[in-house]
């Protein structure tokens, strides 16, 4: 059984972003955390202060610890944003804009 | 009666929202139904992406009957024009402007433009969000938020990994942990801090709420048709992990509350999902100058907080589940509507509502006793290298020398000495556990800005249209 399986779902086209590089499959509605959440990724952030990974913790946009990069704008949510074709997708460290 | 019909804004739109916004549009108020959602339902009835196609969606839910009803119901009131439902909107601030009110929001995930609308009144159904008090590696990766696992399966069908513990303490776990495994993850174990006796405890406020007993007993059975182990009073002592979470250390409490000696032992997991309990989100009301009664906004028995025009219903009064919210939401509509008409409300055309309301009422103020006592010496195993404070990595033992050195006595001392809670997130996500491990009350910070907002938003914030 899966999440898809499980609610019987026909989801329209899959499409991927790109993650540091590398390819990540979406599905449309979802959010970048979703789809990164999904394809096993757990981090995507670095710390200010100790350069610590993180990724998604609430889920629902209080928590902030899932800032990523999206097509060259830090410090977004990525529990919030939906993953877009082609959405070119970063891993963030410190504040974001350090770089 | 003036020719306009009043505008009421209803901000948040789960369980009460959703029951306010029906009960108020039926009596001939406006409602402009305000949530950060792309979809209505809130929390609870959190929606899979339309793009998901989703066929059986109720397979992730409790009482989709009820989901339905008020669907449908929305449905015609927009379809009539009774109701706008602005989604994608998160509402930053609410203020008041001469005798009405102006709602200021947010658009979107970029958060950088805000709208206004100007209303006669404003329902606050904000809702809740989770506790979850620290421990040692609680920022690995792989470790969510109980609800976070939730909202990621809900509306994103997402499931990271596929071993997964659920942990912590509060009626959410359950529904957490059936979710994860009929979604296909293997729960290794729900770790939960209170014990069988202090649920017993509470035996007599089952007794009086049989449709909540038998929830409990549901989820009680499907998680043993799934062979996920309760494991009762045992909580998660550590995380562990490099770069992302690999196991946790499980061990059973003594009498004292302590880690009994010899009953630590390791599982291995891909995923920890934990929570202890939700907090109100009450910042709106705050921003208001409303009274807080608790952790929760104060309201009346029409649902009235003490500022005028003013309403609230559901978690953001108080913590006690969806159909308390759909009572709370129902009785405040109504009151809203009547008292926006220029009529006067009418309490027994609530009264099946309100009896739920204070059954319901009764009922969670056991429950939480039950559980919310349990995990009375996490802060013990706590150690002064954890960090407590996630946006601004303050340790446990930052707080502590700030404490014992310097004297701090309250929440607000310690922050200025550590900017524990100065971090993006605002204190949301440490307050409970940095009080706790300062040994300070936990009294609710008062926050004037629901969210951050754009220095430049806040100097030119959008003005609303004029008044229809």
């Amino acid at each position: 059984m899966n999440p898809l399986r499980l609610v019987r779902a026909r989801p329209g086209v899959p499409f991927t972003v790109t993650f540091d590089d590398r390819e990540i499959e979406a599905l449309p509605g979802q959010t970048l955390a979703a789809a990164l959440w999904s394809g096993g990724v757990t981090a995507w952030r670095t710390t200010r202060g100790a350069g610590r990974p993180r990724g998604v913790f609430c889920g629902i946009g209080v928590c902030f610890d899932c800032l990523v990069t999206v097509d060259g704008r830090p410090g977004l949510r990525a529990c919030l944003v939906p993953a877009a074709p082609g959405a070119v997708v970063r891993s963030q460290s410190g504040s974001g804009h350090d770089e | 009666m003036s020719e306009r019909r009043p505008v009421l804004a209803v901000i948040g739109a789960g369980p009460a929202g959703l029951a306010a916004a029906l009960a108020a549009a039926a009596r001939g108020v406006r409602v402009m139904l305000v949530d950060s959602a792309a979809e209505a339902g809130g929390q609870f009835y959190r929606q899979p992406a339309r793009g998901l196609g989703a066929r059986r969606p109720e397979a992730l839910h409790h009482r989709w009957r009820t989901w339905e009803r008020l669907r449908a119901g929305l449905d015609a009131h927009l379809g009539a024009g009774r109701v706008t439902h602005l989604t994608d909107h998160h509402v930053w601030c609410v203020e008041r402007d001469s005798d009405r009110l102006v709602v200021h929001s947010l658009l979107g995930p970029q958060q950088t433009e805000s709208v206004a609308v100007r209303a006669d009144a404003v329902l606050l159904a904000t809702g809740a969000y989770e506790k979850v008090l620290p421990f040692p590696g609680w920022t690995l990766p792989g470790v969510v938020t109980a609800g976070g696992a939730q909202a990621l399966l809900k509306g994103g069908l997402a499931l990271s990994g596929g071993t997964a513990v659920v942990a912590g303490t509060g009626p959410l776990l359950l529904p957490v942990a059936t979710g994860l495994a009929a979604a296909g993850a293997r729960v290794v174990a729900l770790v939960e801090s209170a014990g069988p006796k202090s649920l017993a405890r509470s035996a007599r406020a089952w007794a009086a709420a049989p449709a909540k007993l038998a929830e409990g007993a549901e989820l009680a059975a499907r998680l043993a048709l799934r062979r996920v182990p309760v494991m009762a009073r045992q909580v998660v002592l550590e995380a562990h992990g490099v770069d992302r979470l690999e196991s946790v250390t499980v061990a059973a409490l003594d009498g004292a509350g302590r880690p009994a000696p010899g009953s630590r032992r390791q599982l291995s997991c891909d995923t920890l999902a934990v929570g202890h309990g939700l907090l109100p989100h009450t910042d709106l009301a705050d921003g208001l100058g409303c009274r807080l009664d608790g952790p929760g906004v104060w309201v009346d028995a029409e649902q009235r907080t003490d500022v005028p025009g003013v309403w609230a219903a559901g978690e953001t009064t108080g913590v006690g589940g969806a159909t308390l919210s759909l009572a709370e939401g129902h009785i405040a509509g109504r009151s809203a509507a009547a008292r926006l008409t220029g009529r006067v409300p009418d309490p027994d055309g609530w009264a099946p509502a309100a009896r739920a309301r204070d059954r319901l009422r009764t009922f969670f103020t056991a429950l939480d006793a039950a559980y919310a006592a349990q995990p009375v010496r996490w802060a013990e195993q706590v150690t002064d290298e954890t960090v407590v404070c996630r946006c601004e990595e303050v340790p446990a033992g930052a707080v502590r020398d700030a404490v014992g050195a310097l004297g701090a006595g309250d929440l607000r001392t310690v922050k200025l000495l550590t900017r524990a809670g100065m971090g993006w997130c605002q204190g949301r996500m440490c307050e409970p556990g940095v009080a706790g491990v300062a040994g300070c009350a936990l009294i609710p910070a008062r926050r004037l800005l629901a969210r951050p907002v754009p220095l430049g938003v806040l100097a030119d914030p959008a003005e609303p249209p004029a008044a229809p």
